[in-house]
């Protein structure tokens, strides 16, 4: 952590999802998807956090909400210390607090403007118009397109992925937020591209002391650059704690199998196949929502604490940012012996 | 097979199943020449699965498009694609389209849109049975069925529409189509790209298992070396239209012989290794201009470990080992004493060859 970031007053996290609940009505069912399903997690200053999952585990939906472009069902959203609220005004602000960075640069960035114009943009819609140039100039050189100057008049076309992802980051930072909120920042770009974007953030959080909340498929982005991970199944945190912690020593069933599946690795492990896709969040499966598909669960059907996976829902994870947590009844320390223990657990110290 | 070829006259050893010799497209672009692909020669046996990889612009889609005559008519292809000792850029449009899907077949990328949305699975699957064998329309579909449950899917998706498949389904079903008339290559353009990690990896495994049991040739293309690697016995990276290393893909993987390779490899980081930890790595500079002629290394002004010589020296493909080719000037024997730089990162700090990740 920069030493910048830890002058600032105020809260320690800036960003905070509590008891969070999104659902998405549908015309067909009556059962609408609970696509973020009692979702606690807490983003530290200077703290980046990636967010991993399947498609369709509401990943995505936990980003948005936290951005304020979607309205929650339950729970809150926690800026700065204070509930959020949805009026006109309070989004503005909040929205410039916590900016989205898109996963397709290309499409996020109007082809007919130039740079200056894009990242002059959230800046004029926020009446920030004094030293417009000088904030564009700041915003570039912060994203890594030095000397300024020299992109201000180019356009999305003339620009590689790897630039055009930068200038949609310097587009964010022309409002000078604490968070960014990032989805998906890398996954369209080259591999060579991908690196540097990556690098960025890194410096960002160092430099200016931003926090950011990278929403990815991959983990090994989160071992290239977050403190923390939090892996998202089904609507539902289901495993939470530092990159070391749950990438190297991972404790529930779908984070092992996410790590087994990883191409070049699986000499080393065991490959664990789940079968299938995730199951419509407008069908959650009773009990652990992960036992239709866990191997764990298939392996131990005799054990006692296997009806615990067809019947109790595991514990919603608290948002502590020192643990190692887990919702697994497998993974929570002491259950057998005592059927009381609650079922989410810390794992370790 | 289905008698798609004849063997080749006398005692002579059999063709290869597919090989390219010193094959270029480029096309016109207003007075510019764009090369996108700038001789490239390779072999691919039967049952063999080869990987090509490289960045967006690199040429990998351009080259495996001409295989089949895919290009469209601005291209000039020049050069030979020779498969079974036939050349496929100079057979009539009749031959080629008997080899299309009977011989050779192609998945493509984006099964939804490569699949027809208003027609079912089970049409579409028939289709290139009912075109290239004297069957029954019964017969197909009991034939539909039957590569449905070989690529996983139950037999009760026959008369699904593609939107009515997840994203997995649907490559299943393109696979299954590129299955249906039994070809002996195929052509895979980022079959998994598209899709989410746990798919991609049993998509991954079924390619696996097919070349494996029914002894296909495959060519498939990724930008992710490591998604290649999970299936393919050979890598080749391309760069600027070039091949700029192959080799077995065990060797590439964990022994470079090209600046290159070696750092698109260091773009996915493996987990538990403590040198990629807060340390992604990208690769500087501007990709390659595809419409540049200058002579010597198209890397040169991206490479960390160039050299004065790499400007202007003529490049192409020196052996580097049994069973392996690099364009990198340093695997020269009168640059060999540089060798171990291969590996520098672009961070300044050094990997020798030996230490070079050894888990990878």
């Amino acid at each position: 952590m920069s030493a910048a970031a830890i002058e600032v007053p105020g809260p320690a996290d800036v960003l905070e999802a509590r008891n969070l609940r999104v659902t998405f009505s549908s015309r067909r069912s009556a059962a609408p998807a609970r696509a973020v399903d009692d979702v606690n997690l807490a983003l530290g200053r200077a703290e980046i956090i990636a967010l991993i999952g399947e498609s369709g585990c509401g990943k995505s939906t936990l980003a948005r909400a936290l951005v304020g472009l979607v309205k929650p069902q339950g729970g809150q959203v926690i800026s700065q210390g204070a509930p959020l609220k949805y009026s006109k005004a309070a989004l503005r602000q909040h929205r410039r607090s916590v900016q989205l960075v898109l996963q397709d640069p290309a499409g996020a960035l109007n082809p007919r403007h130039t740079v200056y114009d894009l990242v002059a943009e959230g800046p004029r819609l926020h009446g920030l118009t004094g030293n417009l140039y000088e904030r564009v100039c700041t915003a570039l050189t912060q994203a890594g397109l030095r000397p300024p100057e020299q992109f201000l008049a180019r356009y999305p076309h003339q620009l590689s992925g790897g630039q055009q992802q930068r200038v949609v980051i310097a587009g964010a930072l022309a409002l000078e937020p604490s968070v960014l909120v990032a989805d998906e920042p890398v996954s369209s770009l080259d591999a060579s591209a991908r690196g540097e974007v990556l690098r960025l953030l890194i410096d960002l959080r160092d430099t200016l002391g931003l926090s950011a909340l990278v929403v990815s498929h991959d983990l090994g982005l989160a071992w290239n650059i977050a403190d923390r991970v939090a892996v998202m199944y089904l609507g539902r945190i289901v495993e939470l704690g530092t990159v070391e912690e749950v990438l190297l020593r991972p404790q529930h069933p779908y984070t092992r199998a996410l790590l087994s599946i990883l191409p070049g690795r699986r000499s080393a492990q065991t490959l664990t196949l789940l079968q299938g896709e995730a199951p419509d969040p407008a069908a959650i499966p009773g009990g652990c929502r992960f036992h239709p598909r866990c191997p764990l669960y298939a392996e131990k059907a005799d054990d006692p604490r296997a009806q615990w996976c067809r019947e109790r829902d595991p514990q919603v994870l608290p948002a502590l940012s020192d643990s190692h947590l887990v919702a697994c009844h497998f993974a929570a320390s002491g259950a057998p012996d005592n059927p009381t223990a609650p079922p989410a657990s810390a794992v370790g110290a | 097979m289905s008698g798609t070829h004849e063997p080749a006259e006398g005692a002579g050893p059999t063709p290869p199943l597919l090989e390219i010799s010193d094959l270029r497209v480029s096309y016109e672009v207003g007075s510019r020449s764009v090369k996108a692909v700038r001789g490239v020669d390779l072999l691919v046996r039967s049952g063999e699965a080869l990987g090509i990889a490289g960045e967006s612009g690199s040429g990998k889609s351009t080259l495996v498009m001409s295989f089949l005559r895919l290009l469209p008519a601005t291209a000039t292809v020049t050069g030979r694609v020779s498969y079974h000792g036939e050349d496929i850029l100079t057979m009539n449009w009749g031959r080629v389209r008997a080899v299309r899907w009977a011989g050779a077949s192609m998945i493509f990328q984006g099964a939804m849109s490569a699949l027809n949305p208003v027609r079912t699975i089970a049409t579409q699957i028939s289709e290139p049975i009912l075109l290239h064998e004297k069957v029954s329309p019964r017969t197909a579909r009991a034939r539909a069925a039957g590569l449905l449950s070989d690529v996983g899917l139950p037999a009760t998706r026959l008369d699904a529409y593609p939107h009515e498949l997840s994203g997995g389904q649907r490559q299943r079903a393109m696979i299954a189509m590129a299955l249906a008339c039994d070809p002996d290559l195929i052509i895979a353009d980022e079959p998994t790209t598209a899709l989410d990690v746990m798919v991609q990896a049993q998509i991954l495994q079924l390619l696996k298992d097919l070349t494996a049991n029914r002894s296909v040739g495959l060519v498939m293309i990724s930008h992710d070396l490591s998604v290649l690697a999970e299936v393919c016995d050979r890598l080749a990276v391309m760069y600027a239209g070039s091949i700029c290393e192959i080799g077995p893909t065990g060797e590439v993987r964990t022994d470079p012989r090209h600046p290159y390779s070696a750092a698109l490899l260091d773009a996915f980081p493996v987990i538990g290794d403590p040198a990629s930890r807060r340390q992604p790595r990208g690769l500087p500079g501007d990709p390659p201009d595809a419409t540049a002629t200058a002579p010597g290394c198209p890397f040169a002004p991206r490479c960390a470990v160039v050299m004065p010589s790499c400007a202007d020296h003529e490049i192409e493909l020196w052996p580097a080992g049994p069973q392996r080719q690099s364009s990198c000037l340093r695997v020269l024997p009168e640059f060999a004493a540089d060798r171990p730089n291969v590996n520098q990162r672009p961070d300044g700090a050094m990997a020798s060859v030996t230490e070079r990740n050894p888990g990878r």
